[in-house]
């Protein structure tokens, strides 16, 4: 390797000029990111042992565990309980997102990507629509083990592929609290610290495990408000049956809102953090 | 006076602060088109922080920086069209391949998905890697990891390129590779800011040198100037036979003009001034049939340059958040 075949080898400065102007760049360069956060993902599939076992582990305590005492007969609480399980599942899967941009922010990859003429977002926006695959794997985990248990649908397949559709959309809403948290703190422990302590009131304090009116006034009040418990109803709705409408108007709102509210603040604490 | 046009960056009295420390205090530093701006200076002296400005991902207190003519504070996405970044850690992404690396930065400049993997083998055959270019970075070594980070800065063509530490590290033999690396860059036309500790890499790489020193530059020249403001170079001479120590120290009193000195048995080492007379050293010993072990013309360390520029040395390095 001498500088004389390096030389000869020099590509030339006669390419195109980038054309970084084209349109779509924001959602092009964020699905660049995601395929990379992909590829890690495959490549160390250990990283999905927690969504696969999370869903595992919850249906057998709660179903099994707590069932016969909640509701007299497991199978019944397993039909009520499991698509709020899904919810949490899903919403436990997220906090990675957080954890993993922290490690990234760490370790200077990110350097070369604020260095590029990408928008600031990009990264960001790559790094949670890249945890797609935990949350489909949560999700398809959760429903092959349930139906081994003999959980059935409710409804139909439609309603219930809504209901999963519904159960991401809010998790990359709530990725983006994550996101905020990764990358303000300074370690990745430290976000992921934080992050279960909200996802723990948001997640149990809801109606995942018994009906709403044999809760306390103070924490009916909670559930009320709380928007997970919002899409825990909704789901509940899509795949067993029961309303949907309010809470899916609402959990799409929430969703929104999540988002439009945690997202530019994450990207302005990244812009920031350079 | 060249115009300013011909800068390929230019930065003006930039000033930064973490805190209660100050890290840049005012610093000026420019390189012409197709030229090697060496900034010489110690751990902590500003180097990455400057680095940093240029390339967008700092913004300065006070004090301007452009690049191409184009201002790195409001124009920063039109100035990280222009250059390309290779930090003093190697910023590779562990998990990915080499070409998975190469492959998606190239997709982030817009390539199309078959130009950007055509550009990353180019790079990748380039660099030596061709055959590490399917395995992950994190089995790749140090070196490896270096030329992999060097060409992910390299795919979009910038027309500046920062270097910030490329050798610190790497082995004499690696270092000597990524000098061929650096002069071959200059030769396609792109201008290079480096960073080092080292004054003989400054020395062999840059055209100009400016010399930093707790955020300010404490001297700027030529390498010929700042050696010759930073004293004198040394020719060290130790010959097979030990004893025509005599004979050598008669030949580089006659071809210097000073007195030699013995700092340890068998080795002579003499003050000289240029390059010429090292040339008439080496023609006198071989006239003599002088055989030598070894025998060099040595620069003052970065630490004796700093000695002579500010009395102190330069081990006092000041704290910097490199973040």
């Amino acid at each position: 390797m001498t500088t004389t075949t390096r030389a000869a080898a020099t590509p030339t400065r006669t390419a195109p000029p980038r054309a970084g102007s084209r349109p779509f760049g924001l959602a092009r360069h964020s699905l660049a990111l995601a395929g990379r956060s992909l590829i890690k993902t495959l490549r160390t599939p250990e990283q999905l042992l927690d969504v696969t076992l999370q869903p595992i582990i919850f249906v057998l305590i709660f179903v099994y565990l707590l069932g016969g005492a909640i509701s007299g007969s497991q199978h019944a609480y397993l039909e009520f309980l499991l698509p709020a399980i899904m919810v949490q599942t899903v919403l436990f899967a997220s906090i990675a997102t957080g954890v993993s941009l922290n490690t990234d922010i760490e370790k200077g990859v990110f350097d070369r990507f604020r260095s590029l003429p990408i928008a600031r977002s990009a990264p960001l926006v790559g790094s949670v629509v890249g945890d797609l695959v935990r949350f489909v794997v949560s999700i398809v985990v959760l429903f092959a083990f349930g139906y081994a248990l003999g959980f059935r649908i409710g409804t139909d397949v439609l309603s219930t592929l809504a209901a999963c559709l519904l159960t991401i959309a809010f998790a990359f809403a709530v990725s983006w609290i994550g996101v905020l948290l990764g990358v303000v703190m300074r370690s990745p422990s430290a976000v992921q610290g934080t992050a279960f302590l909200v996802l723990f009131p948001l997640t149990f304090g809801t109606n995942m495990m018994v009906p709403t009116d044999t809760l306390p006034g103070w924490l009916q009040w909670w559930v009320g408000v709380n928007p997970v418990a919002d899409v825990m109803s909704a789901t509940r709705g899509l795949v067993v049956g029961g309303p949907v409408a309010g809470p899916v108007t609402r959990s799409l709102l929430w969703t929104v809102g999540l988002i439009a509210v945690f997202a530019p603040l994450a990207v302005r604490a990244y812009r920031r953090r350079a | 006076m060249v115009g300013a046009m011909s800068y390929a960056f230019e930065a003006e009295g930039l000033v930064k602060r973490f805190g209660t420390t100050t890290a840049l205090a005012g610093i000026d530093l420019a390189a012409r088109r197709g030229t090697v701006l060496g900034v010489l200076g110690p751990n902590g002296a500003g180097k990455t922080t400057a680095v940093r400005i240029l390339a967008t991902l700092l913004r300065p207190d006070a004090g301007r920086a452009t690049v191409g003519g184009r201002d790195v504070v409001r124009d920063a996405a039109e100035v990280r069209r222009l250059i390309g970044l290779t930090g003093q850690y190697a910023s590779v992404d562990e998990d990915l391949t080499g070409t998975q690396n190469l492959t998606l930065i190239g997709r982030l400049l817009d390539l199309g998905r078959r130009d950007a993997k055509a550009r990353a083998a180019e790079l990748l055959a380039w660099f030596d890697l061709t055959d590490a270019a399917g395995r992950p970075a994190k089995t790749y070594s140090g070196g490896m990891r270096r030329r992999l980070d060097l060409a992910a800065s390299l795919v979009g063509r910038p027309e500046v390129i920062y270097l910030d530490e490329p050798t610190t590290g790497l082995d004499p033999a690696k270092r000597e590779e990524m000098w061929g690396v650096v002069r071959s860059l200059v030769d396609d036309g792109s201008t290079v800011l480096l960073t080092t500790q080292y004054l003989d890499e400054a020395d062999a790489l840059a055209d100009e040198i400016s010399v930093i020193d707790h955020g300010r530059v404490i001297a700027h020249g030529s390498p010929a100037e700042l050696k010759r403001i930073a004293g004198s170079q040394t020719i060290v001479v130790r010959p097979t036979e030990t004893e025509r120590i005599g004979d050598v120290a008669d030949i580089l009193r006659a071809s210097t003009g000073a007195e030699p000195e013995l700092p340890r048995p068998g080795l002579l080492t003499v003050p000289v001034e240029g390059d010429a007379t090292f040339t008439s050293v080496v023609r006198r010993l071989d006239d003599a049939g002088i055989g030598v072990v070894e025998l060099a013309l040595r620069l003052p360390s970065l630490d004796e340059v700093f000695f002579t520029l500010t009395g102190h040395g330069a081990e006092e390095p000041t704290e910097v958040a490199a973040a």
